[in-house]
C-alpha cells in the first residue's frame, strides 16, 4: 500500500474532484467533502515527506509491473511515465496540501452565497491535482499537461464571479499568459524530445550536451516559467488574477505560481546540470531578476488604494526574494568552497521562503477577504475604524504584516535573514536592495493597518459583527504557523528545507532515479 | 539531395506560423483575435510535434494490421509524438472553450470586445 503513495497523492484529490458535482443540490454537503478531502491529502503528503527523509528519492513507475521498475529487462531508456519525488517535491507537496485545505476551509463560509458551489470545489480539487503533478512528476510532457491543468483550473476559478465582469477579465489574462507559457513549454519539450527521443527528466539531464538547439529549449523553458511565477516583465497578471480570485482560493493559487517557481528551479538546477560554466551567468540572471522584481512590486504596491491589489504587488515582491536566494546559489553552484559558505544558505533562505511568504501571505489576503466580507468594499479610503468590531481579524493581520515586513518573531524574519546575510556575501549591493525593499513593506502595511483598522468607527459599519468561525479557524490555523515557523526557524529547517536544498544540489541522486538504475 | 530541403519545410511552417501567432496576440485588438492567435500558436506547436515523429516510408506501430515487410520493427515509427499532439489537441480545446467563454461574459459586461477599452483593472 505503501508504495502506492504517489499515484494516490494524485487519485484522492482527482476522485474528490470528480465526485464534488454530485452534490449539486446539497451545497453544504460538497463544502464539507472538499475539506475531508484536502484533508487526507495533507495526511499524504506528510507521509509522503516521511518517506523520502527515510528512504531517499522515491520514483514510481505508471503502469509497471512493480511500482519501482524504471527500466524492464532489456531496455536501456527509460519509457514509462514516472514520478519521482525527492525532497523539495514532497516540501511543495506539503505546501500545495495544506494551503488547498485552509483555503477549502475558508471558503465554507466565504463563498456560501455564491452560485454554482460545487464547481467550485471541484476546479479548487482539480487545482490542487494540477499543482501536485507538477511537482512530483519526473517526466517533461507530463510537467506541461499538469501545467494546463492547473492553468484552467486557475483561470476558471479567477472568473468565477461571473457576475462581475471584472473578474472575467482577470480571468482571460491569466489563461492567456498561462495557455501562451504552457505551449511554450510544449515547444521546448518537443525539442528536447527531438533530439534525445525520451521525455523522462532524470534521463535528458543525463544527455545535454548544451549545443544551439539546447540553449533555445533552456531559454524557452526558463522564460515560460518565469512567466508563470510573475517575474518582473511579465507580472501585469498577478494583481488582477488574485484580486479578483475568492479569497478562499488565493492561497492554492499562489502555491500553483510557485509550483511553476519550482519548474524553473528544478529546469535550472536538475535538467541543465551538466553546464557548469554557463550557470553561473543563469544564476547571476535570477539575482537580478530577482532584486528587479522585489523592487518594482514593492514600489507599485505603495500607491494602491484597493487593499487585495496592494497585496497582490507584494506576493510579486516577495517572489523576488525567492529568485534572489536561489539565484545566488545557482550563481556558485559548481565552487564548492563558496557553496558550502553562502550557497546552501541562500538557497535554504529562498526555499524557506517560499513556504513562509504562501503562509504569510495567504493569511494577509483572507483578512483582506474577510473585510470585504464584512464591508462589501476593497477600497481602503471607505474603511475605518474596524480594529474594535474584528478583534481576531485585526491580530491575525498584524500577525502577517509583521511577518511580510520581516520583524524579528516571525517566521519571513527567519527567511529574510539567511538572504541577506548571504546574499551580501555575493555582492552587497543585493542585500542592500533586499533590505530597503522590506523597509518599503513595512510602511505600506503601516498604512494599510491604519487605513482600515484604526480611526473613529464609521456609522456605516456599526453592525458589522467578526466574521464567522470557519474563516476565523482557517486565519488563526495560518497566523498560528506564523509564529510556530518564527520562533523554531531551525527545526524547519532540518526537517523540510535543507532536504530540499540538498535534493536541488545533488543531481547525481536524481539522475540515478534514487539509485534503483 | 534535393529531398533535404523537403524534410525542413514543415519547420519553415512552424516557425512562419509562430511568428504569425505572437503577431496576431500581441497587436490585434479584437479579443475573439487574440483567442485565434493563440489557436495558431497551438497549431504550430502541434505540427512541429507531428513533424518531429514523420519517418519516410515508415509504417503504423499496429503490429497485427502490418503489411510484411513492415514485420521488421525498424520500419514502424515511433508512436510518442502522435499520443503527444492528441493530449494537446485536447488541452487545447478546453483552453479555447474556456476563453472564448470568458470573451462572451466580457462582452455582456462591458460591451466591447476591443481590448484597449476592457481595462477595468488597472493601476
Amino acid at each position: 500500500m505503501i508504495e502506492h503513495l504517489p499515484a494516490l497523492m494524485i487519485a484522492v484529490p482527482l476522485f474528490g474532484a470528480f465526485v464534488s458535482p454530485l452534490f449539486k443540490k446539497k451545497q453544504n454537503i460538497v463544502a464539507i467533502w472538499a475539506i475531508l478531502i484536502t484533508a487526507v491529502t495533507v495526511g499524504l503528503s506528510l507521509l509522503l515527506m516521511y518517506q523520502v527523509r527515510l528512504n531517499g528519492v522515491i520514483v514510481y513507475v505508471f503502469g509497471a509491473d512493480k511500482p519501482t521498475l524504471v527500466l524492464p529487462s532489456g531496455y536501456k531508456v527509460p519509457i514509462r511515465i514516472m514520478f519521482e519525488i525527492d525532497g523539495i517535491g514532497a516540501f511543495m507537496a506539503i505546501s500545495a496540501t495544506l494551503m488547498s485545505f485552509v483555503g477549502a476551509l475558508y471558503s465554507y463560509s466565504h463563498v456560501e452565497g455564491e452560485s454554482g458551489l460545487e464547481k467550485y470545489y471541484a476546479l479548487l480539487l482539480l487545482l490542487e491535482v494540477g499543482i501536485l503533478g507538477m511537482v512530483l512528476t519526473g517526466d517533461l510532457f507530463n510537467l506541461f499537461v499538469f501545467l494546463e491543468i492547473a492553468g484552467i483550473a486557475g483561470s476558471a476559478l479567477v472568473g468565477f464571479r461571473n457576475y462581475r465582469g471584472e473578474a472575467s477579465e482577470a480571468g482571460i489574462k491569466y489563461l492567456i499568459v498561462s495557455s501562451v507559457a504552457s505551449l511554450m513549454v510544449l515547444f521546448a519539450v518537443g525539442i528536447l524530445y527531438g533530439e534525445y527521443g525520451n521525455l523522462n527528466l532524470a534521463y535528458i539531464s543525463r544527455q545535454v550536451s548544451f549545443n544551439t538547439l539546447d540553449m533555445i529549449a533552456f531559454g524557452l523553458l526558463f522564460a515560460s516559467f518565469a512567466m508563470k511565477c510573475g517575474a518582473v516583465p511579465m507580472h501585469y497578471w498577478v494583481p488582477d488574477a488574485y484580486t479578483e480570485v475568492p479569497a478562499g482560493i488565493n492561497p492554492a493559487l499562489l502555491v500553483s505560481t510557485y509550483a511553476s517557481l519550482y519548474a524553473l528551479f528544478r529546469v535550472s538546477f536538475t535538467l541543465f546540470a551538466n553546464i557548469s560554466i554557463s550557470l553561473a551567468r543563469v544564476g547571476w540572471i535570477m539575482s537580478v531578476l530577482g532584486v528587479l522584481t522585489m523592487f518594482i512590486g514593492v514600489t507599485m504596491a505603495l500607491v494602491q488604494k484597493d487593499v487585495k491589489r496592494l497585496m497582490s504587488y507584494h506576493a510579486i515582491s516577495q517572489t523576488g526574494y525567492m529568485l534572489l536566494g536561489v539565484g545566488v546559489g545557482l550563481t556558485v553552484l559548481h565552487d564548492p568552497k563558496a557553496l558550502a559558505e553562502f550557497g546552501r544558505t541562500a538557497m535554504a533562505g529562498g526555499i524557506f521562503h517560499i513556504i513562509n511568504h504562501i503562509i504569510y501571505k495567504s493569511l494577509l489576503l483572507m483578512t483582506a477577504g474577510a473585510l470585504f466580507y464584512v464591508t462589501g468594499t476593497r477600497n481602503l479610503n471607505e474603511m475605518g475604524g474596524l480594529a474594535r468590531k474584528m478583534p481576531i481579524t485585526t491580530l491575525c493581520f498584524i500577525v502577517g504584516a509583521a511577518a511580510i515586513s520581516g520583524l524579528p518573531p516571525f517566521n519571513g524574519f527567519a527567511s529574510k535573514f539567511l538572504i541577506y546575510e548571504s546574499s551580501y556575501r555575493l555582492n552587497p549591493l543585493l542585500a542592500v536592495f533586499a533590505m530597503v525593499t522590506s523597509i518599503l513593506t513595512l510602511a505600506s502595511f503601516v498604512k494599510v493597518f491604519a487605513s482600515a483598522f484604526l480611526g473613529p468607527p464609521l456609522e456605516k459599519f456599526e453592525n458589522v459583527r467578526e466574521v464567522p468561525k470557519p474563516m476565523i479557524v482557517a486565519m488563526v490555523i495560518l497566523a498560528l504557523l506564523c509564529i510556530l515557523f518564527g520562533l523554531f526557524p531551525d527545526v524547519v529547517l532540518d526537517k523540510l528545507v535543507y532536504p530540499a536544498v540538498d535534493a536541488l544540489i545533488n543531481v547525481a541522486q536524481y539522475q540515478s532515479w534514487g539509485g534503483l538504475a | 539531395m534535393n529531398g533535404n530541403i523537403w524534410v525542413n519545410f514543415p519547420f519553415i511552417v512552424v516557425a512562419l506560423l509562430l511568428a504569425l501567432g505572437f503577431y496576431t496576440i500581441g497587436f490585434k485588438r479584437n479579443l475573439i483575435k487574440v483567442v485565434i492567435g493563440i489557436e495558431i500558436l497551438e497549431g504550430a506547436v502541434n505540427l512541429f510535434l507531428v513533424a518531429l515523429g514523420y519517418v519516410r516510408g515508415g509504417y503504423a506501430p499496429i503490429y497485427t494490421l502490418a503489411p510484411s515487410e513492415a514485420a521488421n520493427p525498424q520500419n514502424m515509427v515511433l508512436p510518442t509524438p502522435q499520443a503527444l499532439t492528441l493530449t494537446s489537441i485536447v488541452i487545447g480545446v478546453a483552453v479555447s472553450a474556456l476563453m472564448l467563454a470568458f470573451a462572451v461574459n466580457i462582452y455582456k459586461h462591458y460591451g466591447t470586445l476591443d481590448v484597449t477599452k476592457i481595462r477595468r483593472l488597472r493601476g
